[in-house]
């Protein structure tokens, strides 16, 4: 019983000094100098545009890795090509690069000195230093998710329905619509879910490409940083929370959908 | 063949059948691939010596040993840890355990800066216990701890709540002791999973930027870890040394990444 009972203890004991003790100082943090100046910090003109840009990045992020995750999906679970498992194992690429390596792959192409970057630059679409290449950046290290949630509902569900509608003479696109999404639509709300919280939360590779003009190319992320190292504390823990309570959330919706998830498919990794 | 053919004979009726995979491989040629094949090109363009000399530059030597040896550290305490935890919330009972269940994917839904914010807030210069490990290489040990916790843990996890106790019973009534039972029958079965989430852990660690960058002071020769370092290259213009390391940092993490897959398809082809 006392062997359970300090396996316990160490077990929890861990959990509150790493993730636990840390994430309630934040909060206490933030607002001990009352909630005005937390509200002021979130409230000022730069905070703002620094929200919207994060929102702006990931509605364009987002739904894009959506339809191109379900996509992939369909590419590797119902259709037969030459390099299909090499596919499969390049679309967790995304997971095996460090952000920053991400970002510097990223100036490498569309930086004044890359590949297509000198002319995108000559014909007035700079991509670094700019928003276009902080939406690429999100893009690239979220592009795993929806796919990898929705490949192994694909499978569990087979194709048994699917021809039903085909033999009845649905299309292809019908099928698609009528039967194969509605089967795997928790799937691909869940990776939606991570999609996001990926997406809001990104640093280090939008950090590289951004080039940081503040109420510009500023996302929220970017400004927890500069405004830590500018010595705005409350900035910072104001920005920190905002983004904290976006990760709360995450973490509430994605345990709302986890059940739903698993009545349709067995396990699955993050 | 002919049996592969007969369980996939539809290809989304009348579309085109190469459209779906084509788009796909588009997709990712151009959102992954090029990026990647930049780095390569990059890297190479200096020949063999200018990357070894990158490479083996004291300042970026020293980050990629810090990065090393810090992610083995942090892979062997979060092995041990993310085992027992994953234990407690499996075996054991006890009031607030599904909260506590959901919190540890917390460091995966929050960002990697507001981690390092977050840490810096209790082991911070005001700190309120009065521990302050900035600027020490314990912060980059730290930083790590936190965005690879839920590795071992998720898992170890389902593998513990598959194994019933039957066979820890009958050793206990053979006389077994506990730790006995553990060490012969519970650590051989948990072994692939710890390795697994270890070995996804490390390739994580091996990369992390945003949670360090805050708490450790990016200390050249002292706290600097390699991306870090690659940042840094990056700003002073320096891509030739940026891509050298970035080569080493990806064929780490990709040869983790593809070793546990191999180990993977050997254990489901030979036991189960």
């Amino acid at each position: 019983m006392t062997a359970k009972h300090a396996l316990r203890f160490a077990a929890l004991g861990y959990l509150a000094a790493l993730l636990i003790v840390p994430v309630g100082m934040i909060v206490y943090r933030a607002f001990s100098g009352g909630f005005s100046p937390v509200w002021t910090a979130i409230t000022q003109p730069d905070a703002i545009k620094a929200l919207e840009l994060t929102v702006q990045i990931a509605l364009i992020a987002v739904p894009i890795n959506t339809v191109f995750g379900i996509l992939f999906a369909l590419a590797i679970v119902r259709f037969r090509f030459p390099g299909r498992s090499l596919l499969g194992a390049l679309l967790d690429i995304p997971f095996a690069v460090s952000p920053v390596v991400v970002g510097f792959t990223l100036i490498l192409v569309y930086g004044q000195n890359g590949w297509l970057g000198g002319w995108l630059v000559h014909n007035g679409y700079p991509v670094i230093f700019a928003v276009p290449g902080m939406v690429i950046a999100t893009v690239f290290v979220s592009l795993p998710f929806v796919a990898r949630e929705v490949i192994p509902v694909l499978r569990e569900i087979g194709t048994d329905q699917e021809q039903a509608a085909a033999t009845l003479g649905a299309t292809g696109l019908t099928t698609f619509r009528r039967v194969t999404l509605p089967a795997i639509r928790w799937g691909v709300i869940y990776g939606v879910v991570l999609t996001t919280a990926r997406a809001i939360g990104e640093y280090g590779a939008v950090a590289v490409v951004s080039g940081q003009v503040i109420g510009q190319t500023q996302t929220l992320t970017l400004r927890v940083q500069s405004s830590y190292e500018n010595f705005d504390r409350t900035g910072a823990y104001a920005a920190g929370l905002e983004l904290a309570a976006l990760a709360l959330v995450t973490l509430f919706v994605m345990n709302l959908i986890k059940p739903r998830k698993e009545s349709t498919h067995g396990n699955t990794r993050i | 063949m002919a049996s592969v053919a007969a369980e996939r004979p539809h290809r989304f009726g009348t579309a085109p059948s190469g459209v779906v995979p084509g788009l796909a491989v588009t997709y990712l040629s151009l959102i992954v691939l090029l990026p990647l094949a930049a780095l390569a090109w990059e890297t190479q363009r200096g020949g063999w010596s200018t990357f070894q000399a990158a490479v083996t530059a004291p300042d970026a030597k020293a980050a990629l040993q810090l990065t090393i040896v810090a992610s083995l550290i942090v892979v062997a305490i979060n092995a041990v840890f993310g085992t027992l935890v994953a234990w407690v919330l499996v075996r054991d009972e006890f009031p607030g355990k599904s909260v506590i269940n959901s919190l540890i994917d917390l460091p995966f839904a929050l960002p990697t800066i507001v981690a390092g914010l977050t840490l810096l807030a209790l082991y911070g210069p005001l700190s309120p216990i009065g521990v302050n490990v900035t600027y020490t290489r314990t912060a980059v040990v730290l930083a790590l701890l936190f965005e690879t916790l839920p590795f071992v843990v998720r898992s170890v996890q389902p593998v513990l709540l598959e194994f019933d106790t039957d066979m820890e019973d009958a050793a206990g009534s053979l006389g077994a002791t506990r730790p006995v039972v553990f060490r012969r029958i519970v650590l051989p079965i948990l072994a692939p999973a710890i390795l697994s989430g270890g070995a996804l852990a490390f390739a994580r660690a091996v990369g992390e930027f945003g949670s360090v960058v805050l708490l450790s002071g990016n200390v050249p020769f002292s706290t600097e870890v390699a991306s870090v370092h690659i940042f840094s290259q990056i700003q002073s213009d320096n891509p030739g040394g940026a891509a050298a390391l970035s080569m080493v940092l990806l064929g780490l993490s990709l040869a983790v990444l593809l070793a546990l897959g191999a180990l993977e398809r050997w254990g489901s082809k030979h036991d189960r």
